[in-house]
């Protein structure tokens, strides 16, 4: 414990570490290994903030930092709280684990512009935890857009024509949404609730009482589909379209990162500005319910046929994001618990995921699932790791993803919302579906005929395997143990 | 002394175009010097002026040589027109700086006279603004009126015809306003704007025709000056064949001291119950506003010529201002005013850059910025801050003029204008992001013979030159692109100390 006026700035400090490496970053740009170490030390300087945080919301307190007030009548603030603390702990520790692998990435494929590459890594960090850590809507929705500027030129990294088409489908869906939908939404908001602060508690929110039912239901759909970050279809098209970008941009950002900061937002918005009461006492939650339900089995059934891991994982990564959003929408306590605690064990698992898929990349050149029949037996500890990780997205015990489903499935059983588990089970069997033959045919298949792996494949470096180890570790450990981060979110909603 | 400061405004300028008229025997250097050294007297004069209206937070009325009004020349000085007197003292400023090396590239001869011409349209414009009387205005706006086409016209290629077409349109233009104010006197017996206020107010002006007439004649005149769609087709050619320091000068400015006496015939001379209830066409003219903000955006992002692009840029936000000054509320009006200043700025920073790419590469169309990024970083940059605030990206102050400007339409329920604004918004956003892409990534169709062993793993293309613009560009561009991020982060300070002070009584 420190005094409160050392709770004021961590915020601030957790923040803005990251930023303030940009320059040292682009200084050290000819010594990769000055350059790496502030990468570290930011990423170490950020977890200590955030950790400390944490420690003193548990403690039952909400910090609240008023930054600058940009006009008369709104401010960049900051606000941390149970709530964002999940987000924030999760985004700061993993940007450890994952500079660690990146380093080992990047070196390994000698990769170009690696200096762009971190810089850019490190601002997206800042606007992630920016997001985690906003105080209104306003300072979100900076942070939002921060974040799709900084992560456009790592979408694009590679400069040929996929990497380019790729990002600019990337900024249309997410600079379309965001300035399309959202911006409109909260001028809109702002006219009608004379605020964008959110509200106190998850019951009221902060919609006026007697504003019209039909612009509260275009409000709360702009901020669903206007997100576009999160996934819902039809948007969620830049996702597999940015699997274009190097391998730990797609594990860090597009499987925790970007595409948390985009469910992070929705729910948030419907918690915070819409409030239970409100999305109740109008349907939006099970209409939400059976909008992100129709997500996660069509995405599951995309990403059956892929043979691209990278576009099976997104894919894969479409349908679990709407499970968060799908626990929210039910309102019932224990589906808002599983959908918020689903942002941790996902996390977790598919980073890992990703983190296997370019281990193996690094190691084999190989991209397509139909070419690592076998592979498990020449690199144990990554298939080992993947068929981890893989449990957890189908949501076997012991690994995180059961947790997740037990409380939503509890939830849609309080919730009364019987086809909810219909969903859920389709989507499992699924799961096991586009899963469960990767890590089989890794460990029991033989290479199809036609590929011939060049001899003395083995693991990749250990700088990338250690961070796998790691992630799929810690996702066994929130499955066994899930009761740090449960406090969070059951101080969200009891 | 201090006492003489809004006179000087306009007459330090007004004599250093005389002198510069005289002084080209002593070189360029001199003229330039000279310049630079009148633009910054007469910046330092309008900081001290506008300084002296937020002091006592009242408007400053100076009568020239004493004589009172309305027979005598009344400068009005108040919180808005001060803070434009600042903005167009600034840029002229800043664009007098950076043209060291433009300026004598495109006039190798007579470089005095292009500067006297300059000079003089900087007075024209500061003049306009800190006029307090409907005749002088007119004068003031001739004088800026020819000397643009003085300076227009010595741009490159056909740049004679295109700057003919713009005589005649202005000319018109002019003549609209001038028949305008005619109907007013006539009505009224005055040209001061202060008495025309208490004049007009009288029930039976409110009614009469001759004054509606007088009104739509000078709204009309303004339009054509401004710019506004569909009145907007002379100026994207007259601007764009310009040299590079005559369009850094007009294209910001101009229009936007048009703008701003849009405001001032609205909501000074006239009063807000007079346009929103007597007149009542601002269903109409936000339709206009929508559609030039959308159509100007199109236009823009079909253009090729870099300078085209901008000056369709301009024909939207034209769209912008004039639509938060329709919408009939205060947000609308702090959203148009603020947007003044921040268009002003922004504009100017991209004409800035685009000058700089065009004088270091002799081309204006896209494709002279390829590798940008490589060759010339810092105006790189500076472009991306002017882009950023263009498309409406915080902190940039282009995002907080959108939101007050939406967050008047979304009040006045004018959603065909808040749908303008956005998609204005996101067209902007695709024109820039091609361009940026081929500035940062490169031209792809003129690499792609290397695509194959470009697979981005160890390649770095052939090694592009830096080639950076000289300092004397460099430097008025950075200072712009920082003023478009400081006025963004200051919006608050910006709108509490200057612009609330101008929301017309009844808003």
């Amino acid at each position: 414990m420190y005094s409160p006026s050392f709770y004021q700035i961590a915020p601030v400090i957790a923040v803005c570490a990251s930023l303030a490496a940009v320059p040292l970053i682009a200084l050290s740009g000819s010594r990769p290994n000055l350059r790496e170490f502030w990468t570290f030390l930011a990423a170490g300087i950020k977890f200590a903030m955030v950790f400390s945080l944490a420690g003193w919301v548990l403690a039952g307190n909400v910090v609240e930092v008023d930054l600058i007030r940009i006009l008369p009548e709104l401010s960049i603030s900051f606000r941390v709280d149970s709530f964002g603390m999940v987000f924030a702990l999760v985004s700061s520790f993993l940007w450890i684990v994952a500079a660690t692998y990146t380093i080992g990435y990047m070196r390994g494929l000698q990769e170009h512009a690696q200096t762009r590459f971190f810089i850019c890594f490190a601002l997206s960090l800042c606007a992630a935890i920016g997001v985690a850590f906003s105080g209104n809507l306003l300072t979100m929705y900076v942070f939002y857009e921060m974040l799709s500027l900084s992560t456009y030129p790592l979408v694009a990294h590679h400069q040929d024509r996929e990497g380019r088409a790729g990002a600019r489908k990337y900024l249309a869906f997410l600079l379309g949404g965001s300035v399309g939908l959202v911006l409109p939404a909260l001028i809109i908001l702002f006219v009608l609730a004379g605020t964008l602060d959110f509200a106190e508690t998850i019951q009221t929110g902060i919609v006026p009482e007697g504003t019209g039912t039909t612009m509260v239901v275009i409000l709360f759909f702009a901020c669903l589909f206007g997100f576009a970050k999160n996934g819902v279809m039809p948007m969620h098209a830049w996702l597999p379209g940015a699997m274009v970008a190097p391998t730990p941009v797609s594990a860090l950002l597009h499987a925790v990162a970007v595409v948390k900061v985009g469910v992070f937002c929705t729910t948030r918005v419907m918690l915070y500005v819409f409030g239970i009461d409100l999305m109740d006492e109008l349907n939006l939650g099970i209409i939400t319910a059976y909008i992100v339900s129709f997500t996660i089995v069509m995405a599951s059934i995309i990403a059956l046929t892929k043979d691209n891991l990278k576009a099976r994982l997104a894919y894969s990564t479409v349908s679990q994001l709407s499970y968060i959003i799908l626990g929210v929408a039910l309102l019932a306590p224990a589906a808002v618990q599983g959908g918020l605690i689903h942002i941790v064990n996902h996390a977790f698992a598919k980073i890992t995921l990703f983190f296997c898929a370019g281990a193996i990349y690094v190691a084999t050149h190989k991209k397509n699932i139909s070419e690592m029949g076998g592979l498990g037996r020449v690199m144990p500890f990554t298939f080992g790791a993947f068929a981890i990780a893989s449990l957890s997205m189908i949501g076997a015990p012991p690994v995180g993803g059961f947790i997740t489903k037990w409380y939503i499935l509890v939830g849609t059983l309080d919730a009364g919302q019987l086809a909810i588990i219909l969903v859920l089970l389709a989507s499992t069997m699924l799961n096991v579906g586009y899963f469960a033959p990767i890590t089989y045919k890794a460990f029991f298949g033989k290479p199809p005929a036609g590929v011939t792996y060049e001899p003395g494949i083995k693991e990749a470096p250990l700088i990338m395997v250690v961070p796998i180890l790691v992630a799929a570790t810690i996702s066994v450990a929130i499955g066994i143990f899930p009761e740090y981060m449960m406090q969070f979110v059951k101080m969200v909603i009891p | 002394m201090i006492d003489q400061v809004p006179a000087l405004i306009i007459i330090i300028p007004l004599f250093a175009s005389l002198f510069l008229t005289l002084v080209g025997s002593l070189g360029h250097r001199f003229s330039y010097i000279l310049l630079i050294a009148a633009l910054a007297a007469t910046f330092a004069c309008s900081l001290l002026t506008l300084g002296l209206v937020v002091d006592d937070n009242q408007t400053i009325q100076y009568r020239m040589g004493d004589w009172p009004p309305p027979l005598g020349i009344e400068l009005v000085i108040d919180h808005l027109s001060g803070v434009v007197l600042v903005l167009i003292a600034g840029c002229a400023l800043l664009t007098a700086m950076y043209s060291l090396h433009p300026a004598k590239q495109d006039n190798p001869d007579r470089l005095n006279h292009y500067y006297a011409l300059f000079i003089l349209l900087v007075t024209g414009l500061l003049g306009m603004t800190a006029s307090g009387d409907l005749f002088n205005l007119y004068v003031l706006l001739e004088i800026s009126a020819l000397s643009s086409y003085g300076l227009l016209a010595r741009g490159r290629g056909p740049a004679y015809f295109a700057t003919f077409k713009y005589l005649i349109v202005g000319t018109i233009g002019a003549c609209f306003y001038l028949l305008g104010v005619g109907y007013l006197y006539i009505m009224t017996g005055s040209l001061n704007m202060v008495d025309l206020t208490a004049l007009l107010s009288q029930p039976e002006l409110q009614e009469s025709v001759s004054v509606r007439i007088g009104f739509t004649l000078i709204i009309l005149g303004i339009w054509i000056k401004m710019a506004l769609f569909p009145l907007h087709a002379w100026m994207p050619n007259a601007y764009s064949k310009a040299g590079t320091t005559t369009a850094c000068l007009i294209a910001p400015l101009m229009t936007k001291v048009s703008v701003y006496i849009m405001l001032r015939i609205m909501f000074t001379v006239f009063s807000v119950d007079y346009i929103f209830n007597s007149i009542a066409w601002s269903h109409l003219v936000i339709y206009l506003a929508s559609a030039a903000a959308v159509v100007g955006m199109i236009a823009a992002l079909a253009q090729s010529d870099l300078r085209k692009m901008l000056t369709y840029i301009i024909v939207a936000e034209i769209g912008y201002m004039t639509g938060g000054a329709w919408v009939a509320n205060a947000s609308g009006f702090i959203g148009a005013t603020y947007h003044i200043l921040a268009d002003g700025l922004m504009t100017l920073c991209l004409f800035m850059a685009v000058g700089a790419v065009i004088y270091r590469t002799g081309d204006a169309s896209k494709t002279a910025m390829r590798n940008l990024f490589q060759k010339m970083p810092v105006t790189a940059v500076v472009l991306v801050i002017g882009a950023a605030s263009i498309i409406g990206i915080p902190p940039t102050c282009g995002f907080f003029s959108k939101w007050y400007l939406i967050q008047g339409a979304a009040q006045a329920e004018a959603w065909v204008f808040v749908a303008a604004l956005l998609i204005a918004s996101l067209v902007a956003a695709i024109m820039f992001f091609r361009l940026l892409e081929i500035a940062f990534f490169g031209d792809l169709d003129a690499t792609d013979e290397h695509e194959g062993s470009q697979h981005g793993h160890g390649h770095h293309g052939p090694a592009v030159a830096r080639e950076e613009a000289p300092l004397s560009m460099l430097i008025p561009m950075v200072i712009t692109a920082v003023a478009v991020i400081v006025l963004g982060v200051y919006t608050k300070e910006v709108v509490n100390y200057f612009i609330i002070w101008s929301v017309p009584v009844g808003l």
